[in-house]
């Protein structure tokens, strides 16, 4: 049975999450989630990238000799990129500076190729957008929760609005260090798979060994 | 199987003849990257066309906002477009090494192409340690007045860095040597590394430095571990390097050699000290 488009879209949000179940995508999430701004507008291109990157492709995956495909995949995604940053530097100037090269980065985004690897090379053109979409959307949720816990205790601020007045401006917070810093992403991560498994407990895998107590009555005595 | 290929398949010319080939074909395998590749290719190049004016915008306002913060004349909040008023362009005609107000400044910065004012002269292979090639004979520079009195001079500069052209301004006090603060508002340095030029706190220690030594030598540095400290007689020349971005610095230490040396406007500040540049 074909999924539907709300299960294309809604699946990767919790269930399927690229960043958080996939565990792909880690190095843009690590890098542009200091403050909103630069993840909400990171979020948008990605999601646009996979969304219209998974539609042209598929429309065109019966013409994609098999050799050649990762080459013609690359040149689409690459275009599109190309043409969101031309975008952001018109409309989001000081956000796009901020973001420098990893907009550019976004073409060797995992999750990019992976979902047109996987996905729309198999699937239709609206299923394949679907599907992009909802992988967007997916990482923008995991990104923008990211950036909210980093935003508000690296910098007291949330969308550039103070919360937290910080000392060295005469407030009371002291900022956390580490969530400026790209290492604490990996905390973030962390705690944020620890719950979701907690809460979905389909999620957790089953472990590759097992450590088992010895009965050797012999070496005991 | 697919929904359009029925249609497209019955199409004439070549694109019908390439689409009924096999999909595994000796034909496809070379001819559909093409395709794509130019297809995609007018795609990029339309983008950028049609997006121009509007990022052509925002440089402008970036220029404008990082003279304003060489200059040190921008507090938080302020109105870059309203602040900009208060500092007057002037041409600077480096051929003659005095102003030339018969030229428009804003023709000046727009005509890079063509027309008089986009007159070039090509830097001597010796002397061209910022490496690039040519320059200008007009170029645009900013003056902060206080009544009649001259109280900053800023300055463009640019040259090569590592990868990228560094384009900046450099804001000096009226003794045409003192660094009131420095700022690039273009290049492509690695961000982490060379793009650290943009760090306020590398920026913050160019106040107060000295571009000429006492014999009117541009000795200014971008240095390497030595010297920056205090109380070297060379500290105030120089400016502690950033790590892992050597050449990035090298390349400031050079355009700023070249652009305060005796081609660029060495000369035309001498005459500026001397008061005669005004008389022009």
């Amino acid at each position: 049975m074909k999924p539907s488009a709300r299960a294309l879209v809604s699946e990767p949000l919790i269930a399927d999450n690229p960043i958080t179940l996939q565990i792909l995508g880690l190095c843009s999430a690590l890098a542009v989630t200091t403050s909103m701004w630069p993840a909400l507008l990171m979020s948008l291109a990605v999601t646009g990238v996979l969304a219209f990157g998974g539609a042209v492709i598929s429309a065109i995956r019966h013409q994609i000799p098999d050799s050649v495909r990762i080459v013609v995949q690359m040149t689409i995604v690459a275009s599109l990129v190309i043409v969101v940053d031309q975008i952001l530097k018109a409309y989001a100037y000081d956000v796009s500076r901020q973001l420098s090269v990893f907009v550019g980065l976004i073409v060797t985004n995992c999750i990019v190729l992976g979902r047109i690897e996987t996905f729309a090379m198999k699937n239709g053109v609206a299923a394949s957008f679907f599907d992009g979409l909802g992988n967007g959307l997916g990482y923008s949720l995991a990104l923008m929760t990211i950036a909210a816990i980093r935003e508000v205790l690296g910098s007291g601020t949330f969308f550039g609005v103070t919360l937290l007045p910080l000392i060295r401006d005469g407030g009371w917070y002291y900022p956390n260090g580490l969530m400026i810093l790209p290492p604490g992403v990996f905390f973030i991560i962390g705690l944020m798979i620890w719950g979701i498994r907690t809460w979905r407990v389909e999620q957790v895998e089953a472990p590759e060994f097992r450590i088992r107590h010895v009965h050797r009555p012999e070496a005991g005595t | 199987m697919s929904e359009s290929e029925p249609v497209l398949k019955g199409a004439g010319g070549w694109l019908g003849w390439l689409l009924r080939q096999p999909k595994n074909g000796l034909a496809k395998t070379l001819l559909v990257p093409a395709v794509v590749s130019l297809v995609c290719a007018v795609l990029v190049s339309g983008s950028v066309m049609i997006l121009r004016p509007e990022q052509r915008l925002n440089e402008e306002r970036s220029r404008q906002e990082n003279i304003l913060a060489a200059a040190g004349l921008l507090g938080s909040g302020d109105d870059v477009t309203e602040r900009f008023t208060a500092i007057e362009p002037r041409v600077i005609d480096l051929t003659e090494d005095a102003f030339a107000p018969a030229l428009d400044p804003s023709a000046v910065l727009e005509t890079r192409r063509s027309g008089p004012a986009a007159a070039s002269v090509p830097v001597p292979a010796e002397l061209d340690i910022a490496v690039i090639k040519t320059r200008p004979r007009y170029v645009v520079g900013y003056f902060l007045y206080d009544g009649a009195r001259l109280d900053m001079i800023i300055l463009p500069v640019y040259g090569y860095g590592l990868w990228s052209t560094l384009y900046g301004y450099v804001a000096l006090k009226p003794d045409a040597s003192t660094i009131v603060g420095l700022r690039f508002y273009r290049h492509g340095e690695t961000p982490g590394l060379g793009g650290e030029v943009d760090n306020p706190r590398w920026l913050a220690q160019w106040r107060g430095k000295r571009i000429y030594d006492d014999t009117g030598e541009p000795v200014i540095e971008v240095s390497k571990g030595r010297g920056a400290e205090s109380g070297s007689p060379r500290a105030r020349f120089e400016v502690d390097g950033i790590s892992g971005a050597t050449l990035t610095g090298r390349g400031v230490t050079n355009l700023l050699r070249y652009w305060f040396g005796p081609h660029g406007f060495g000369p035309f500040l001498d005459e500026l000290r001397n008061g005669s540049g005004e008389s022009t």
